[in-house]
């Protein structure tokens, strides 16, 4: 079983929501991908989402596609950051880490060198956005064969055939993206999340996460209230943005502990409500 | 509008060609571009929206476009007789209004009120403010910053069609970052907006859809050569950068075993100082980006890299995949042209015949003069001039030194 498993296993045990932040590799500077990892596991991650930046990246809104432009600007390439997961590697041999990037960089390193050296890393999951599933079948199979877990996305339009190839070619968890848009952006509807979480869940047959849109506390607990993970990318971004260099771990760690708490007091309370 | 007379029916069910193409975005996209497949395949199999297409091409972009023979070029070059396309003489100066028309005109049938459109040198930019001008639509066009710089008069003239233009900050500031930035439009935007993708790239059915518009091209060839000439031509020749002037015109010609078909990319400064946008001619890795598996310019480390040519509209980093499947498969032939190559035929064909051409058709025209010396007087290259020079002058003059 895959470090991802276990750990929506456990959480589920105990009626937990996971929390799943995302970083870009090597933004603001690759010397503070490791402090900044570590720091999003003292503050509560459970699974940490790490960004490989890409020239062209499509899906994204501006705030990921300025942290990935500072990442490349200072030499953050496909290797680097396996070797950034490496450096991880020997402090936390517990938290899984998922790689979340764009096709070219795998594609050019080739698959099966790329999923070979992301096992030996430590890397225990990778979603790559413009890989829909039908057209990466066999990069899935080899993936999960690796014991990698694919990751797909699923959208509020995903038809329920999206649902059956995501259930074939995926493992891990799904991550839902809440809105129509790229990363980043606002309107996100809650009761459309709330409508359609149950449905996914039930056809895929694996912990749904959900992301894009989710900014503060507040959204992270209302989207906690009917999805198994939450993800918040952005944002965080953003607060790297604001944070003087030497502050950036210690601002980034307390932004993640007070969603924590957040979705924690959620918990509490759906607890008490089912027991 | 598929074709009937030849065996060749790619791309397959999923946008594929050989291995490239597909559909490679992320999961948002994936219904917006089910929903344009089938609007699409319903359009094209319905005599009355065959019908529109075609009047609109006949009464407002003027088709179908002249061949020409060039004598007097011909004589200069000194070997095989060269006859134009005359693709510069379409409503808007150039074939990329055939798919304006097409596109814009599929966008009616979806009730989308709204197109957007990315563009590099701003032709694309303006054919597709000029078909929302004449449907009565909102457009908004997304163009690299940099391109806004140096491309002020056509800003300014899609502005005059009523369409904004948005710069993009983004990347390296040019028609990648246009395209990036139009596809996020496009996906938060998606219930009432049209992508009009101007290039034979992009997810499936883009690629598909954009050569079967241009597809016009050729098919008018093949009727008008042998009343020409009296025969169809030994080669075709055009220019590529996405490729979609040159896909239309090469795919009523797959079938025809006599016909070979040339693809004229930019060398920029010459393949061998990497400053160029030839991926087929460099025979660069092969990747994917903009939705799409084909040759792209690329690093060791899979990002793409900045291009450069003369000529904005060859200043892309990939290709079209048909295009990547035609030269795979030994139908077509790729080479690449410097910038000082093309310029030379720009001079020529301006002194020669009178005809100021677009800098990207003079790539393809820069090619034929290196051909035809070394083949006899009765062969006959037949070369797409996809579009006219006036927007180019200041890139011209500027060369020369030159300034307004």
């Amino acid at each position: 079983m895959s470090k991802i498993q276990t750990t929506f296993q456990r959480l589920q045990a105990s009626g937990r929501r996971a929390l799943i932040p995302f970083i870009t590799a090597g933004d603001p500077a690759p010397e503070l991908t490791v402090p900044l990892m570590h720091g999003l596991v003292a503050g509560g991650a459970d699974v940490i989402e790490l960004g490989v930046p890409f020239s062209d990246p499509m899906a994204d809104g501006p705030t990921i596609q300025r942290a990935s432009e500072r990442a490349l600007a200072q030499g953050t390439s496909l290797r680097k950051v396996l070797e950034l997961v490496r450096a991880f590697r020997r402090d936390d041999a517990t938290t899984p880490v998922v790689l979340m990037g764009y096709a070219n960089p795998i594609e050019a390193m080739g698959a099966e060198t790329f999923v070979d050296a992301a096992v030996a890393a430590g890397v225990d999951g990778v979603l790559v956005v413009d890989y829909p599933p039908e057209e990466c079948f066999p990069f899935a199979e080899r993936c999960r064969n690796a014991g990698l877990d694919p990751i797909f996305l699923l959208a509020p339009t995903s038809t329920e055939q999206r649902f059956a190839d995501v259930a074939k070619a995926g493992s891990g968890y799904i991550y839902y993206v809440s809105l129509k848009g790229v990363t980043g952006a606002g309107n996100l509807d809650f009761d459309e999340v709330a409508r359609r979480i149950p449905r996914i869940r039930a056809a895929v047959g694996l912990p749904v996460g959900v992301g894009f849109g989710i900014r503060d506390a507040e959204s992270a607990r209302r989207i906690g209230a009917v999805a198994d993970a939450v993800v918040i990318g952005s944002r965080i971004i953003e607060e790297l943005e604001r944070s003087p260099r030497d502050q950036a771990v210690a601002n980034v760690t307390a932004f993640i502990a007070g969603i924590r708490s957040a979705l924690d007091s959620l918990d509490t309370t759906l607890a008490g409500a089912t027991r | 509008m598929q074709m009937a007379d030849t065996p060749y029916s790619f791309p397959d069910a999923h946008g594929h060609f050989g291995p490239y193409g597909g559909i490679f975005v992320a999961e948002t996209l994936i219904p917006a571009l089910e929903e344009l497949r089938l609007a699409y395949e319903a359009c094209v199999a319905d005599p009355e929206f065959i019908a529109e297409y075609e009047y609109e091409l006949k009464h407002y972009v003027g088709r179908p476009s002249p061949i020409y023979h060039a004598r007097r070029l011909s004589e200069k070059f000194g070997g095989a007789q060269i006859y134009l396309k005359r693709e510069d003489l379409n409503h808007t100066g150039a074939h990329k209004v055939n798919n304006c028309i097409g596109q814009a005109l599929l966008a009616k049938r979806m009730g989308k009120p709204r197109v957007i459109a990315e563009t590099g040198a701003g032709q694309h930019g303006v054919a597709s403010a000029t078909v929302a001008a004449r449907y009565g639509m909102e457009c908004v066009v997304y163009m690299g910053s940099e391109d806004v710089k140096r491309q002020a008069a056509n800003v300014y003239r899609m502005k005059l069609l009523g369409a904004k233009v948005v710069p993009v900050e983004s990347g390296s500031k040019t028609l990648k970052d246009a395209l990036n930035e139009a596809m996020r439009d496009w996906v938060t935007n998606i219930a009432d907006t049209f992508y009009i993708i101007g290039t034979v790239a992009g997810p499936h059915p883009y690629p598909q859809m954009v050569r079967d518009f241009q597809t016009v091209i050729g098919k008018e060839c093949k009727v008008q050569m042998p009343e020409l000439a009296g025969r169809q031509p030994d080669y075709v020749i055009a220019c590529v950068g996405g490729g979609s002037n040159a896909i239309g015109i090469f795919h009523p010609y797959i079938g025809e075993p006599g016909v070979k078909l040339v693809g004229v990319e930019a060398a920029g400064d010459g393949l061998e100082t990497g400053r160029h946008a030839a991926p087929l001619t460099a025979n660069a890795k092969v990747g994917v980006l903009h939705g799409n598996r084909t040759y792209l310019m690329q690093d060791e480390d899979g990002q793409i890299i900045e291009t450069h040519s003369i000529s904005a509209g060859l200043d892309y980093p990939g290709v079209g995949p048909e295009h990547a499947w035609l030269k795979d498969t030994d139908r077509a032939e790729y080479v690449a042209v410097t910038d000082g190559e093309a310029l030379q035929a720009f001079h020529d064909l301006c002194r020669y015949e009178g005809i100021i051409p677009a800098l990207e058709s003079s790539h393809a025209l820069a090619y034929a003069a290196k051909l035809a010396p070394t083949l006899p007087r009765d062969r006959i290259l037949l070369v797409n001039l996809s579009g006219r020079g006036d927007k180019d002058m200041h890139t011209v003059a500027e060369r020369s030194g030159i300034q307004f």
